[in-house]
């Protein structure tokens, strides 16, 4: 025990070294655009943690951030790289709302249910289809998914702009590309009074905790993972290792999935452009951060959740685009992907730790 | 239609097609260097929006396209400078590591278009070459002898990467520390040196075909002008088997399918738009479905090389 905490005090010390190292790299970008990185970074850091809308908002983001980095993980246990988190979101957040939207009237305890399950399952065939090639076709799994995210996005903006607008835009004439309101029976309650965070952030730690059990407490789990440690010697053993990699792409979508269906009866109550936010892309930093572990991305996505909602107000702040959060968070993963050399790799990882310790 | 319609529209969809298929010639090629020695680069999306903002914002800013393409490449060589450390030196996973590039370049290039321009400019782009009685030639004239220079150098550089790749020393180094990096080690090749090379060049090339992009083909910046043509380009790779003439011919189908489906565009066909711009992505997936089978893959891509390590 004591050695399991030591190790996950590395683990942490050597992230935020490396994501210290990505701010670093970062302020350079913000020196170019004249801006003073202290200032920038303080309004980042500081102003989440100054108000309840803050603290709220940080929490609405971790929600979709949990999600999507659960599913990353799955995938990336058995060795599958899912950047189509995007798409796996909109098409999970469409297939929601067209089942919210039909059933309006039933209970809630069947009616929110349902509506996840939907999200999960176009999700999760969406996973599964880059799942199903890289298995029976070995084709490049970063390459289909990343496809499948520009064929999804259409089909989303299709949706939403035909079969699915609101009736009330074509009447009105506006012609905003977004789906009715959700029928009350489907949304999530609010937590707080006049704030955005919602009780799917209860299932979304209810799911975290469930996925660990399935990847570290039954057979199924145990052969995912050896799927992505040895495919060769779980082959042998018996392990049909192509349904395995599809399975783990269909859960990993489906994880998705299920960040859109609450983003849309948790948050929105509608489905509407923009919604995915670039939480796809912003999950891989989470996976990553929470070592690809489910119960490690639970305080990941809080903390990506306070960057995130952090770097909206230091726009606010200091007049910055957005991007730029994007460009930090590419450096967070080329820092921490870097950072597995001193993590994984025992001859590195004495080299690191002599460095601060004398006789280690 | 008449035969002379279905000519017409043939010759305009080939030379379209010949126009188009260079920037995916350029990162095409430029990834296939740096596979061929062992390093799967993902983040060419990245280096590509990044090269197509600073050639637009030096022939935005300063009326010199030629300034934005050296600036382009450097910064293309920045951008693998980077890949080619966290890869190479740092041993980081290259699936995962590409998709960080592929982020820091996008969130870059958002970033100061969005601070130094502001929104849609337009600038003169390329001149199209007037080869004087050869660009007269009926036909063969608009097709071959009427394009930008770009164009004829992404063309030049398939026959030439192809000669760099398999008839010189360097080449011969290249494909052996991408299939068999201990014995290149053993022969006395630095793998470490000819992976960095390779990546930086790769890198360069792929800037250069997004510097295409804004200053001879679209004319302009836009947050999703790349869209997605740095996977494309990765894609390509493989359909080309991590061959030089597999790459062009890739491109050239590709390109070709692309013309019809803007001919399809603005053709009175009545036809959801969604549908049209989903059509290259979906051939895309078919051509990798085609072209599985791992036999032509670098044995040692995305294996990190490590002397000590004795396995």
């Amino acid at each position: 025990m004591k050695n399991n905490l030591k190790e996950i005090l590395f683990n942490i010390i050597v992230l935020l070294i490396a994501f210290i190292t990505a701010l670093l790299l970062g302020s350079i970008i913000l020196l170019i655009a004249g801006v003073n990185p202290l200032v920038a970074y303080q309004a980042m850091i500081i102003r989440p943690f100054s108000s309840i809308y803050g603290l709220s908002e940080a929490l609405v983001r971790s929600i979709p951030l949990m999600m999507v980095g659960i599913g990353i993980s799955i995938a990336f246990r058995s060795k599958m790289i899912n950047i189509g988190g995007e798409g796996q979101i909109q098409l999970g957040a469409v297939a929601a709302g067209a089942t919210a939207l039909a059933i309006p009237g039933i209970p809630k305890v069947i009616a929110v249910p349902l509506v996840i399950l939907a999200g999960f399952t176009v999700g999760g065939i969406w996973g599964g289809i880059a799942g199903w090639m890289k298995a029976k076709l070995s084709v490049n799994e970063v390459l289909s998914t990343v496809m499948l995210n520009y064929i999804a996005f259409q089909i989303y903006l299709y949706l939403i702009r035909g079969p699915l607008i609101d009736p009330s835009e074509l009447a009105w004439g506006t012609g905003v590309p977004q789906t009715a309101r959700m029928p009350d029976s489907t949304i999530f309650a609010r937590l707080i009074q006049g704030q955005r965070i919602h009780s799917g952030i209860f299932l979304a730690i209810i799911i975290a905790i469930l996925v660990y059990y399935l990847l570290w407490r039954t057979t199924f789990g145990f052969r995912l993972r050896a799927v992505g440690e040895e495919p060769k010697a779980a082959n042998y053993a018996g392990v049909k290792v192509d349904k395995y990699l599809v399975l783990a792409m269909v859960l990993s979508g489906g994880m998705a999935g299920i960040a859109g269906s609450m983003e849309v009866i948790g948050v929105h109550h509608r489905v509407l452009e923009g919604l995915s936010a670039n939480y796809g892309f912003s999950g891989i930093v989470v996976a990553l951060f929470g070592r690809l572990h489910p119960i490690g991305v639970i305080p990941a996505s809080f903390f990506f959740g306070l960057l995130l909602i952090g770097a909206e107000m230091m726009q606010r702040a200091v007049n910055i685009p957005s991007a730029l959060v994007i460009s930090i968070q590419g450096l967070v993963i080329l820092a921490v992907v870097s950072s597995n050399l001193v993590l994984e790799n025992p001859k590195y990882r004495k080299k690191f730790l002599s460095l601060f310790i004398k006789n280690y | 239609m008449a035969i002379s319609d279905i000519f017409n529209l043939a010759l305009r969809i080939l030379t379209v097609a010949v126009a188009v298929s260079a920037p995916y010639l350029f990162a095409g090629i430029g990834e296939m260097f740096s596979q061929k020695s062992g390093v799967l680069n993902l983040g060419v999306e990245g280096i590509m929006m990044l090269g197509a903002f600073v050639a637009f914002y030096f022939s935005w800013a300063y009326d010199s396209i030629l300034l934005g393409i050296i600036l382009a490449l450097l910064v293309g060589a920045l951008m693998g400078l980077l890949m080619a450390f966290v890869s190479i030196t740092l041993k980081a996973k290259q699936g995962i590591s590409g998709i960080g590039l592929y982020m820091f370049g996008w969130g870059v290039a958002g970033t100061l278009f969005r601070l130094f321009v502001g929104g849609v400019e337009d600038i003169t782009g390329l001149p199209d070459l007037n080869m004087g009685f050869l660009s007269e030639i009926p036909v063969l004239g608009e097709l071959l002898f009427s394009h930008n220079i770009l164009v004829y150098l992404a063309f030049l550089l398939v026959p030439l990467s192809w000669y760099v790749l398999y008839k010189t020393p360097w080449g011969l180094k290249v494909r052996a520390v991408g299939s068999t990096p201990r014995a290149a080690d053993t022969m006395g090749t630095n793998v470490k040196k000819i992976r960095y090379q390779c990546v930086i060049l790769g890198s360069m090339l792929a800037a250069l075909g997004g510097a295409y992009l804004s200053v001879a083909q679209a004319n302009m910046f836009a947050n999703d002008l790349v869209a997605g043509r740095g996977f494309i380009a990765i894609a390509l790779v493989y359909f080309g088997r991590w061959k030089p003439f597999g790459i062009l011919k890739g491109a050239m189908l590709f390109s070709v399918a692309n013309g019809f489906q803007r001919w399809f565009q603005i053709s009175d066909i009545n036809f959801p738009y969604e549908v049209t711009v989903i059509f290259p992505y979906l051939l895309i997936i078919i051509v990798l479905a085609l072209s599985h089978g791992k036999f032509a893959e670098p044995t040692a891509l995305t294996v990190p090389y490590d002397r000590e390590f004795k396995g």
